[in-house]
C-alpha cells in the first residue's frame, strides 16, 4: 500500500503509523455530554468501503494526514493534512448513506 | 521398452555432458537439461513415493505444476527438499535424492498402505484420533502415541537442521511495465512495450524465455517458434530500458501493483559466481503489469491414472521437442479435446509410435481425424481409458466404450499394450497471480476453466493466461497488452505469421471416468474422486470446506493440476453447476518460496541497540548490562563473588547512607515550545503547568482519553515559553506520538512545538545525604545550596568546564539531583562526579538498586500504570486539578472507575521473611491444592535494605481498607505460598524528610 504524503511524495505503508478512526468527533473539552464522550471514545465506523482515518507519517515528517482508503481494495482516493479536527464532515456524510 | 534420448532434436546441448547423482546413482545429461528430463532420458520411470498411499510415482508433467517427482537437493550438510525435478537443472556434482521411501524407492516398506485405501480415505485422522475416548484406541492419548510413527510414513521430504550458509539478497524494482511469462504472447509484450520507450521487466520462471514456442514444433515468420523466441529475446537484451529476469517466479501480487518475485540466481551452478547470492528476492512496483502466465493442462480422472508412465500430453511434448527424450516407445492418447493431437504428432515425429488415441468425443472434426492418422494412431473416439496396468512402470491399459452424456462404460474392456499414457483433460489457465490481486474467476463452460477476472488493479492479460490458446492469438493479444501497458496507442500492424496444428480450444466437459480402482485427483496429496465424494456425503458442500477436510490442493504444488477437476467431481455429487460451487481464492505464494530469500540479509538480532553516552564507562567499570526495551542498562556494578541481591543491596544501602550515582540518560526527554506551551501542558496533565514559576520543576500525571493512567514524569519550565518534558524510559515515543497526534489533530491552533531530546541529552542521578556535599566540590558557576537549589529548583552551571542543568528531585527518596549535559560530554561530566564523589563514599548503583529504592517509597512505574489502573487507583487523585478540563478527565469518573472494590496500590512485607515474586497472586486463604481466589496480584518486589525486609507493591482489591489487616501470596507455579502484611505503598521515610532536608 502507497500513502502519498503531501511532504514526502508516495511512500511505502510502513512508514506510517495508522491512529485511527478519522470520523470521531471531540466534544469540547469542558463538555459534560458523556454519551458525546463516550461516542468518542469507543465508537467505530467499520464501512466496508470508503472510510475516512488518520495516520502519521511517523517514519518520514511526522505529520498527521487525513486519508480517505477503501476498506475492501485499499484503494486511497485522498490524502490531506489532518489539520483541523476530525473528520466532522466526513462523518456526517457517512451518517447519511447509512 | 523404455523411455531414451532421441538421436537428434531438443535445445539441449548434446556436445556438453554434465555428471550429476539421484539417490547415489551416478548419471550423466546435457547442458539444457532439467533433472526430469536427464533421468528420463536414462529411462529412469519412478522418481518418488506417493504421500498416504506410497505408490509409485513417475513424472507427471515437464514444468513448475510437477506434483510426483519431488526430490531432496544436498548441499553439502545442507538439504532442500520437495523441489520438482521438472525444476532442478542440472549441473555438475549436482546430488539429488528421492523422498518418502524406506529403505529405498524400488522398495518401500510402507507400499502396503495401498492395500488400506478404504481406511485410509479423507478425514482418517480426525476420526482416528478426535473425540471422546473409547477403549484404548481412540483419542488424542493414541494420537500421541501414533503420531511418531504415522508423521514417519507420511508426508514429503524431510527438512535439514544444518545452518544454511548461503547468502541471499532482496531487491526493489521500479518500472513501468512488469511482463510475466515469456511465452508467445509475454515476448511481444515486451516487445511492444519496450518500443514504446517504456522501462520494461520481463521475467519467467523457466531458465529459458520463449514459453511454448521451445516445444510447440509450430513456424512463426517461417522459422521454428524456438528460433523466433530467441531473435526476440536477443532484440530485448540489447535495450537499455529492458531487464530480464530468466529462472524467476512473480510469486504475489499485491496492492499498488507491487509483485513479488524470488530469481533464483545460482541454483544451476556448481559454484555462485562471485558475488552472486543464492537467492533474491524482488519486490517490483509496476505501473502496470502483463499477465501472460499460460496455462496449465488437466489430468483426466480415472482409474490408475497416477501409473509412472501416465503423463499429461503437452509435457511428453515438451520432453519430446525442447529436451530431445521419449517418454515411451509405444505410446497411447487418452484426451478430450484437439491439443493431444499436436502431443501424438510430435512424439511420432521424434521416433514414437502412437499406438491408439482414446477420445472421449463420439464425433471428431475431419482435422482431427487427419492428424491420427499422419501420426499413424488407431482412433477410439467415444472410448475412455478404464485402468492401467504396470508396476514401477506402464505396461498396458484397458479401454472401454464410454458415453459422455452420462458417464456409462458400455461392453468389454480391450487391452492395449502401451509403455506410455499420454492424457489431456483440457487446459486452466494460470490464473494465479489474477486472483491474488483481487476479483473472482469467472468459469467459461466453452472453455471449461476458470478465466481471469475483471482486473482490479492494474494488470492486462494475454495469450492463454485469457483462454485464448492459440499462438496466433497470443501474438495478437500480447502486443495489444504491451502497447496499452505502456500507454501506447493501439495501431494496426502487421503479426508475424504463424504456421501451427489446427484445434478446437474447447474440451468436452468430462472431467472423471468412474470406474472401479482409485482415480486421483490430487496426485500429491493422494485425495481420490472417492474422497471428494466421502466428503460430500459426510455433509461438506462448501469448496472450502471440502479443501480442508480432504486437503485436495493444500500440497506444496497448491492443487495446480487439481483444482479444476476436484470441484468438477465436488459439483457434480452436489448435483450443481460448476459455477455455483466457485473456487476457492488463490493466495501467494504461487510456487514455495525460500524463508532465506524473504529475510535475505535481515537475520539474526534485529533490534536496533539503543545505548546510553556512559555505555562504555559502565562496560569498564564492571557493570552488568541489562536490556529495557531497546535500550542497554546497567543491572549491577558486581564486586567479584557477589550475587546480583548481595550487589544491588549493597549499591541502595550506601546510596542512603552516604550517596550514590546512576545513569537516568534513557528517561524520555521532549522540548515543548511556544507561546502556548504552558495552556497545553494544562491539556494534557491532569495538574497545572501553567502556574509553574521559570526554573522550576513539577511532577506531572498524563491520563488517556478514556480516564485511565497513561505515563507520568517532571517537566521542566526552562523559560516561559521553554519547557522539558520528561517521561518514562518506556513510553517516551508512545508519549512524543500522543503530543503530536494533539496538537496537528485535536489543536492545530494552539502554537506549541514538541521535539523529541531524548538523544541530545545525557542525565545522571545523584542522590543520598551525600550528594549536595559532593557536586558542591565539583560545579562551579552557581551555589548548589538550599536557597539557590530548593526542592524542585533548576540552576544552570559547570561541571569540568562542561555546562550543566541541575534539578532537585528524588526517585530514590534522598537528598537527589540529576544533572543534565550534552550528550557528548556525558561521559566527561560522569566522570567528573564520580571523581568528586570519592571521599564522600558515592557508589554507581543499577536498575536493581534504583527499582529497590523506588519500591521502597512506594513510586509508580510501568508495572503499576499498565493501562488498567486509574490516578486514585494509585493514589495520585491529589494531582487531578478541578480548575480546568484536561485529556481524560471528562471519562475518568466513569462508574466503573470509581467503584469501591478495584485493585489498588499497596504495600506488602513478607511475614516468613521470604522473598515475593512478582506476579504471585494474593488471596485472603491460603489453599494450596486448589488455588483461587484472587485478590490482587504483585507488581514489584525486593529485598528492602533500608527495612530488612522482603517487601512488594502489589495492585490489591480495596488495596487502601485492607491495610494493617494480612493475607496471602498465592503462586502455584513458583510453589510460593506464605503470609503477609497490606501495608501503605510508602514502606520508607513517608513524611520526605530525607529528600527535603
Amino acid at each position: 500500500m502507497l500513502i502519498t504524503c503531501p511532504y514526502c511524495g508516495p511512500r511505502d505503508v510502513i512508514e506510517f503509523t495508522y491512529q485511527g478512526d478519522g470520523n470521531r468527533e471531540r466534544p469540547d473539552p469542558a463538555s459534560q455530554n458523556f454519551e458525546a464522550w463516550n461516542a468518542y471514545v469507543y465508537d467505530r465506523l467499520n464501512p466496508a468501503g470508503d472510510h475516512n482515518e488518520i495516520w502519521q507519517h511517523s517514519g518520514g515528517c511526522r505529520t498527521h494526514l487525513r486519508v480517505v482508503r477503501n476498506t475492501l481494495t485499499h484503494e486511497i482516493s485522498s490524502v490531506a493534512f489532518a489539520h483541523g479536527g476530525h473528520g466532522s464532515a466526513a462523518r456526517r456524510k457517512a451518517e447519511d448513506k447509512s | 521398452m523404455s523411455p531414451r534420448r532421441t538421436d537428434t532434436g531438443g535445445r539441449i546441448d548434446r556436445l556438453k555432458t554434465i555428471r550429476f547423482t539421484f539417490d547415489g546413482a551416478a548419471y550423466t545429461g546435457h547442458a539444457g537439461d532439467t533433472l526430469a528430463s536427464a533421468l528420463l532420458a536414462k529411462g529412469v520411470t519412478l522418481y518418488g513415493r506417493s504421500f498416504k498411499y506410497h505408490r509409485p510415482r513417475g513424472l507427471l508433467t515437464a514444468g513448475v505444476e510437477e506434483p510426483n517427482a519431488l526430490v531432496t537437493v544436498l548441499k553439502g550438510e545442507v538439504r532442500e527438499p520437495n523441489i520438482p525435478a521438472t525444476m532442478v537443472e542440472i549441473h555438475d556434482g549436482l546430488v539429488a535424492i528421492s523422498q518418502n521411501r524406506f529403505p529405498s524407492l524400488a522398495w518401500d516398506i510402507n507400499a502396503v498402505n495401498q492395500l488400506g485405501g478404504k481406511i485410509l480415505s479423507a478425514g482418517f485422522y480426525y476420526k482416528t484420533f478426535m473425540g471422546p475416548v473409547f477403549g484404548p484406541l481412540k483419542g488424542t492419548r493414541f494420537w500421541m502415541f501414533c503420531e511418531h510413527f504415522i508423521r514417519r510414513a507420511a508426508g514429503l521430504g524431510s527438512a535439514g537442521s544444518a545452518k544454511d550458509p548461503a547468502r541471499y539478497e532482496r531487491m526493489n524494482a521500479f518500472c513501468d511495465v512488469l511482463v510475466v511469462g515469456s511465452g508467445p504472447a509475454g515476448l511481444m509484450a515486451a516487445r511492444a512495450a519496450a518500443d514504446q520507450g517504456a522501462r520494461v521487466m520481463l521475467a519467467d520462471l523457466e531458465p529459458r524465455f520463449g514459453g511454448s514456442a521451445n516445444w510447440s514444433d509450430e513456424t512463426i515468420d517461417g522459422a521454428p517458434a524456438a528460433d523466433w523466441a530467441r531473435r526476440t529475446v536477443a532484440q530485448l537484451e540489447g535495450r537499455d530500458n529492458v531487464r530480464l529476469l530468466p529462472r524467476t517466479t512473480v510469486w504475489g501480487y499485491y496492492d499498488n501493483n507491487t509483485l513479488a518475485a524470488l530469481e533464483r540466481v545460482s541454483d544451476h551452478k556448481e559454484q555462485p559466481g562471485k558475488g552472486e547470492p543464492r537467492h533474491r528476492y524482488w519486490a517490483i512496483r509496476a505501473k502496470s503489469v502483463v499477465l501472460a502466465t499460460g496455462a496449465f493442462e488437466r489430468p483426466l480422472v480415472f482409474p490408475g491414472n497416477d501409473r509412472p508412465g501416465v503423463m499429461l500430453a503437452h509435457a511428453a511434448e515438451r520432453y519430446a521437442n525442447e529436451f530431445g527424450v521419449l517418454p515411451g516407445e509405444r505410446i497411447a492418447l487418452f484426451t478430450n479435446n484437439d491439443s493431444a493431437y499436436r502431443a501424438a504428432i510430435a512424439l511420432k515425429k521424434a521416433g514414437a509410435a502412437v499406438v491408439a488415441i482414446a477420445d472421449i468425443r463420439p464425433e471428431l472434426s475431419p482435422e482431427m481425424r487427419k492428424l491420427a492418422a499422419e501420426a499413424e494412431a488407431e482412433i477410439f473416439a467415444g472410448h475412455a481409458v478404464v485402468a492401467t496396468e504396470g508396476g514401477k512402470a506402464l505396461s498396458g491399459l484397458k479401454l472401454q466404450r464410454f458415453d459422455m452424456t452420462n458417464g456409462a462404460l458400455i461392453g468389454d474392456a480391450r487391452s492395449i499394450h502401451a509403455d506410455c499414457l499420454l492424457m489431456s483433460g483440457g487446459w486452466s489457465p494460470t490464473i494465479h497471480l489474477a486472483s491474488q490481486a483481487g476479483a473472482k474467476a469467472e468459469w467459461n463452460a466453452a472453455r471449461q476453466a476458470f478465466l481471469p477476472p475483471k482486473p482490479t488493479q492494474s494488470w492486462i492479460g494475454a495469450g492463454a493466461f485469457t483462454g485464448s490458446f492459440s499462438t496466433l492469438e497470443a501474438l495478437a493479444e500480447g502486443r495489444a497488452a504491451g502497447l496499452a501497458a505502456a500507454g501506447g496507442q493501439s495501431t494496426p500492424a502487421v503479426l508475424p505469421v504463424v504456421e501451427a496444428v489446427p484445434g478446437d480450444p474447447d474440451p468436452a466437459p468430462v472431467f472423471e471416468i468412474r470406474a472401479k480402482g482409485k482415480s486421483f485427483v490430487d496426485f500429491q496429496h493422494d485425495v481420490t474422486a472417492e474422497d471428494v465424494r466421502l466428503a460430500h456425503r459426510e455433509g461438506f458442500v462448501s469448496v472450502e470446506h471440502l479443501k480442508r477436510y480432504t486437503t485436495l490442493g493444500m500440497a506444496t504444488d497448491q492443487g495446480k493440476s487439481s483444482n479444476v477437476p476436484g470441484l468438477a467431481i465436488m459439483a457434480e455429487a452436489l448435483g450443481k453447476p460448476i459455477p455455483e460451487v466457485g473456487t476457492t481464492r488463490f493466495r501467494p505464494p504461487f510456487a514455495p518460496v525460500s524463508i532465506g530469500s524473504l529475510a535475505a540479509e535481515r537475520f539474526g538480532d534485529l533490534r536496533p541497540e539503543r545505548l546510553t553516552p556512559m555505555h562504555d564507562w559502565h562496560l569498564a567499570n564492571g557493570a552488568t548490562m541489562y536490556s529495557a526495551g531497546l535500550w542497554y542498562r546497567p543491572m549491577i556494578y558486581g564486586h567479584a563473588g557477589e550475587t546480583v541481591e548481595q550487589a544491588y543491596v549493597r549499591e541502595a544501602k550506601a546510596t542512603r547512607d552516604s550517596a550514590g550515582i546512576v545513569d537516568v540518560s534513557t528517561l524520555g526527554k521532549i522540548a515543548v515550545q511556544g507561546p502556548d506551551a504552558a495552556a497545553f501542558l494544562d491539556r494534557v496533565y491532569t495538574n497545572m503547568f501553567s502556574t509553574l514559576a521559570v526554573g522550576k520543576a513539577r511532577y506531572g500525571l498524563m491520563l488517556r482519553e478514556d480516564g485511565l493512567a497513561f505515563d507520568d514524569g517532571t517537566t521542566w519550565r526552562l523559560g516561559e515559553q521553554d519547557f522539558l518534558m520528561t517521561t518514562t524510559t518506556a513510553n517516551a515515543g508512545k508519549v512524543m506520538q500522543h503530543l503530536e497526534y494533539f496538537l496537528d489533530v485535536i489543536w492545530p491552533e494552539l502554537k506549541v512545538h514538541v521535539t523529541s531530546v531524548t538523544d541530545e541529552w545525557a542525565g545522571a542521578a545523584i542522590g543520598g545525604p551525600k550528594a549536595r556535599q559532593i557536586l558542591a566540590a565539583c560545579v562551579t558557576g552557581t551555589a548548589v545550596d538550599n536557597a539557590t537549589l530548593p526542592f524542585m529548583g533548576i540552576v544552570r552551571g559547570e561541571i569540568a568546564g562542561v555546562p550543566v542543568m541541575i534539578c532537585r528531585l528524588s526517585f530514590s527518596g534522598e537528598m537527589a539531583f540529576e544533572v543534565y549535559c550534552g550528550a557528548g560530554h556525558g561521559t566527561h561530566v560522569w566522570e567528573a562526579l564520580v571523581e568528586a564523589g570519592k571521599p564522600f563514599g558515592l557508589v554507581t548503583y543499577g536498575l536493581e538498586a534504583l527499582g529497590t529504592m523506588r519500591i521502597e517509597k512506594g513510586h509508580v512505574t510501568g508495572a503499576e500504570i499498565d493501562g488498567r489502573t486509574t490516578a486514585r487507583d494509585l493514589h495520585l487523585d491529589w494531582m487531578l486539578s478541578k480548575k480546568k478540563p484536561f485529556i481524560g478527565s471528562a471519562m475518568m469518573d466513569r462508574e466503573g472507575l470509581i467503584a469501591s472494590d478495584r485493585l489498588e496500590l499497596v504495600g506488602l512485607i513478607a511475614l516468613d521473611n521470604k522473598p515475593l515474586n512478582g506476579g504471585a497472586h494474593i488471596v485472603e486463604e491460603v489453599d494450596e491444592a486448589n488455588p483461587h481466589g484472587s485478590i490482587g496480584h504483585i507488581t514489584a518486589c525486593c529485598y528492602s535494605p533500608a527495612l530488612g525486609k522482603h517487601i512488594a507493591l502489589a495492585l490489591v482489591k480495596a488495596g487502601k481498607a485492607r491495610q494493617g489487616t494480612r493475607a496471602h501470596v498465592s503462586d502455584p507455579l513458583r510453589n510460593r505460598f506464605g503470609p503477609v502484611e497490606i501495608v501503605s505503598n510508602h514502606f520508607y521515610d513517608p513524611e520526605g524528610t530525607r529528600m527535603h532536608g
